[in-house]
């Protein structure tokens, strides 16, 4: 085998192209936030109920503490920024949250799976270049609606109208919010901390120091 | 929880856990078709039956699926306040609207909550996360990278868990534990995520170096078995399902959601 | 190709060169070297010359262009690393993070899978590496029962199953304590002995390898090789300049402080029939009594897992007694009870500061100076007093050039320090240290031993959970061993 030169490009600083190919430490780092994300899942489960009992008077409100269920998917995709990451951190967390056992069962993997379909198909939308808060904000927005969708297919079926157009818009909201705003300042903050500099977004991000 | 890595010995406990997965799925896509008490209870029904056969016992049982009898009810509630409205009004109250309508929705709604997620957990509580990556991967196809990189992550949740109980005592440490536990929490949850983000990068690391994620076909050190007993609890799941839907359709009760309203 | 198998491999650099992606400065430069088959090379050098990136560099761990940039050349037996994997194996230090499978049968036989290794052949490669490490396990053990020096050998064990013709071991004893150091160093002779591979290891601890290795190697921080040659020769030149810049050379220890005064002080702090427990009901010690007194340091030994951190954490009032008590005498309680565990998070302030084994997991803030000012805040003192508290830290553990860096970001031995200084701002008269010590570099120990010195010298006392001898001898009024008291879990 001939030895693979090297070639030293010292100017190359301009901004290359992004791969779309998973390397190993996306994929790791991937499952990481995924699992760590489904670990606050099993918290939120239990803790949103006596939240959402607090704004109980007006009916679907309490979709609005549901973005907790939403970042997993947004915050991956901001951090290994590739195709599939929303999907796949989404997917990952809704697992753990049913492995661990909670009352939504063999369907949390469903929900799971179309909210991050809803975060990823914004990303995708912009060609995996918009990693902005706008466009965090606008996949936040899309895993909210997602979110509505399957609740009201799957727990709420029989829901009246005023119900069913109060929870789509609190889901909304709420993912934009939670999902969107938070994630965002989330991977910031991250980035900081010195923790991605294996990734894009860790070297956008330039550390003070 | 059965991401704690044990090994249980029980009736379903050998079977493949794609076909746990398979069965459980199948049995809640088909109930989540329709919203009506008699499919809901001819499927709780049998699923209570057979849970007596599972082998796992009732502390287990009551313990891994509290949640669920708790949710099913405050969804029941919700659906009883502001569900579709129909027959005789019994309270109207600013938004909250109960009628007769409203009502049976309501109890069709615990039902099939019930049905569905009970035998969700059962089915959860016996898999190990290393037989469920093995049958995801071989059984079910799914890319390896993703498979076993999931996993990996998976097993550091007992590492994670300590940190976060280092992080609450060094909290306390720090003199900032005084205000409330809620408000804390963020902060908390950063710290725990940048921890994380960290043991991952060397996680992916080390397994780099051991030629993960290469292009080299993977062999896989242990067979992923699906055989009888595996299409049988499939089997069983389908016959559930078929049970509720033939009785509802023959009671006249079967009420497909998009068909609604 | 048993007989390939059966040599170590061959590395050479020639001008090589790594520079991570987004960073200015080159984390490996200009580097020439040449190692034959079969050699034994302690690789040594300050922090920062690049002595972990070579090691991910030969072992293809370093990324593409997406994560830097090289130059130069880098090969094993004339090929880039990147194109043969399996030839090199690589085991890291944190023995918690590369523990990658459930099972340890699994997490063993994961490299040769990833090889495309058949499953009859990779079993018995598996068998073949646990014997080989001394690891005397069932394939079905789970992987998170070990102790950190069984993780070692497991990890060294999997990159066996490989069988690598270069090992590369990266710090993999920084984090083990003396029984655990001696475990992976045993089997990493056996390993040596059986396959003949090139061994190539980095380590601050010099006495640790000594016996085995055959070349010793000094990167330079500016680039290049500072030295090379037999460890006599090159520790006897160089050992001066390399005890200075931080790593461990047993002719020349760090100094040890001169204490001006022992005596022992009032009493702060006793215990009776003390049961200490992680989790609730699952108590690891029980029946300990104990006392501290100002003035004095009170050391708590014995081996891995035996409870040592949890005894210390129920005495800084973090954790509740499982059984027993612990009584704050009237001299450290002041007016908040005798109990420290019923102290609010505030009042342990000024009376108890507790250093963790991990400073990551005290951090708060995003920037060094208002992590200093956390406890000064909640105490409520005015801002300027505050101020004046901080930058006097700053200056007194030489962290003044960080005060805006987010704390995340330091070195292990500033994070180390940090972590000291949060806890000393609030001037607790009782500080409990959990492995204050542990995998920092020897100018790091001595900063910090001549500082608890001058602690104890004012008449604070110490408490610390230890098993760095040299930290025990140099500064101990009293040690309290720990002996297992239940069954041990690990076997």
């Amino acid at each position: 085998m001939t030895a693979a030169p090297f070639i030293t490009t010292s100017s190359s600083t301009g901004r290359k192209r992004p791969s779309f190919r998973w390397r190993v430490v996306d994929i790791v780092v991937a499952s990481v936030i995924g699992v760590a994300s489904g670990l606050v899942f099993v918290a939120w489960n239990i803790a949103h109920e006596p939240l959402s009992n607090l704004v109980a008077f007006l009916p679907g409100l309490s979709a609005l503490f549901g973005g907790g269920w939403l970042f997993a998917g947004v915050l991956t995709a901001l951090v290994v920024r590739k195709p599939g990451a929303a999907i796949y951190g989404e997917f990952l967390a809704a697992t753990v949250s049913a492995l661990v056992g909670n009352q939504w069962g063999a369907l949390t993997l469903v929900s799971g799976l179309v909210q991050g379909l809803g975060a990823e198909l914004v990303f995708a939308a912009f060609l995996y270049t918009n990693w902005r808060l706008s466009g965090t904000v606008l996949a936040g927005m899309g895993a909210g609606l997602a979110m509505a969708i399957t609740d009201l297919t799957l727990w709420y079926p029989g829901a009246g109208i005023l119900f069913i157009t109060v929870y789509s818009i609190s889901a909304i909201v709420s993912g934009a919010v939670i999902a969107g705003l938070l994630s965002w300042l989330a991977m910031r903050g991250l980035a900081r901390t010195g923790a991605l500099s294996r990734f894009a977004a860790g070297r956008d991000v330039a550390a003070p120091r | 929880m059965s991401v704690t890595l044990e090994r249980r010995t029980s009736a379903i406990s050998g079977v493949n856990p794609v076909a746990k997965l398979a069965t459980a799925l199948l049995v809640a896509g088909v109930l989540v078709l329709s919203i009506d008490w008699v499919s809901a209870t001819v499927a709780l029904g049998l699923e209570l039956v057979l849970f007596a056969f599972a082998g796992i016992s009732a502390r287990t049982f009551w313990l891994r699926t509290l949640p669920v009898w708790v949710m099913a009810p405050l969804a029941g509630v919700t659906i009883a306040l502001y569900g579709e409205a129909s027959g005789r009004t019994h309270l109207e109250w600013l938004f909250v609207h109960v009628t007769d309508g409203s009502l049976t929705l309501a109890i069709a709604t615990v039902l099939r909550i019930l049905a569905i997620g009970l035998p969700a957990v059962v089915l959860f509580i016996t898999i190990d996360p290393t037989d469920l990556a093995d049958g995801l991967a071989q059984v079910a196809k799914l890319p390896s990278r993703f498979v076993l990189g999931g996993l990996a992550g998976l097993r550091l949740v007992g590492l994670l868990i300590e940190d976060w109980r280092s992080i609450e005592l060094a909290r306390r440490a720090r003199g900032v534990a005084d205000r409330g536990r809620l408000r804390r929490l963020p902060g908390q949850a950063f710290a725990l995520l940048v921890i994380a983000i960290r043991r991952g990068s060397k996680l992916a690391t080390a397994m780099e170096a051991r030629g993960f994620g290469g292009d080299t076909e993977r062999s896989w050190a242990r067979e992923s078995h699906f055989g009888g007993r595996d299409v049988a609890l499939i089997l069983v799941g389908a016959g559930i399902a078929a049970a509720a839907v033939t009785v509802a359709v023959a009671t006249g009760d079967w009420n497909v959601i998009w068909a609604r309203s | 190709m048993t007989d390939a198998a059966a040599t170590g491999a061959r590395v050479s650099a020639r001008g090589w060169g790594w520079r991570h992606a987004g960073r200015p400065d080159w984390a490996v430069r200009d580097l020439d070297l040449l190692i034959e088959p079969g050699e034994r090379v302690l690789l040594l050098g300050a922090s920062g010359s690049g002595k972990s990136t070579l090691m991910h560099g030969l072992a293809g761990v370093l990324g593409g262009e997406e994560e830097g940039e090289a130059s130069g050349e880098l090969e094993i037996d004339g090929s880039a690393p990147a194109n043969q994997r399996g030839t090199a194996g690589l085991v890291l230090q944190d023995p918690d993070s590369q523990v990658i499978l459930a099972r340890v049968g699994d997490d063993i036989a994961f490299g040769c899978e990833n090889l495309g290794v058949p499953r009859e052949e990779t079993w018995r490669r598996v068998g073949e590496a646990l014997e080989t490490v001394g690891l005397d396990l069932a394939l079905e053990h789970p992987t998170s029962a070990l102790s950190g020096g069984q993780k070692q050998r497991l990890a060294l064990a999997g990159v066996l199953a490989m069988q690598p013709r270069l090992l590369l071991l990266d710090e993999p004893t920084a984090n083990l304590d003396p029984e655990g150091v001696r475990e992976v160093v045993e089997a990493t002779r056996r390993v040596l002995d059986r396959t003949g591979a090139t061994l190539l290891v980095v380590e601050h601890r010099v006495a640790v390898w000594r016996g085995l290795v055959d070349r010793v190697v000094v990167l330079g921080a500016e680039g290049g090789v500072l030295a090379d040659g037999s460890p006599e020769q090159v520790l006897t030149g160089e050992g001066e300049a390399l005890a200075a810049s931080g790593i461990w050379v047993p002719a020349h220890p760090p100094r040890r402080p001169q204490r001006r005064n022992i005596e022992a002080g009032p009493p702060l702090l006793s215990t009776e029939a003390l049961a200490v427990a992680r989790t609730r009901g699952d108590a690891v010690q029980s029946g300990v009594e104990l006392f501290v007194a100002a003035g004095q340091a009170l050391v708590l030994t014995g081996p891995n897992g035996v409870g040592k951190s949890t005894v210390a954490l129920t005495l800084a009032g973090l954790l509740p007694p499982a059984e027993g008590t612990v009584h704050a005498h009237r001299t450290l309680a002041g007016r908040a009870g005798a109990h420290p565990i019923r102290w609010r998070s505030r009042e342990l302030l000024t009376r108890i500061g507790t250093v963790f084994q991990d400073p990551e997991h005290q951090l708060l803030t995003g920037r060094v100076r208002e992590e200093l000012a956390v406890g000064l805040r909640a105490l409520k003192l005015g801002a300027s007093e505050i101020e004046e508290r901080v930058d006097e830290l700053l200056a007194r553990l030489r962290l003044a050039h960080l005060a805006d860096a987010n704390p995340f970001t330091l070195s292990g031995g500033e994070k180390r320090r940090l972590s000291v200084a949060t806890m000393l701002a609030t001037r607790p008269p009782l500080l409990v240290l959990d492995e204050p010590t542990f995998g920092q570099d020897s100018r790091t120990w001595e900063e910090l031993v001549a500082m608890f010195a001058g602690l104890l010298d004012d008449g604070s006392a110490i408490v610390m959970a230890t098993h760095d001898e040299e930290l025990i001898e140099a500064l101990a009024t009293r040690t309290h061993a720990l002996t297992p008291q239940r069954e041990a879990v690990l076997s």
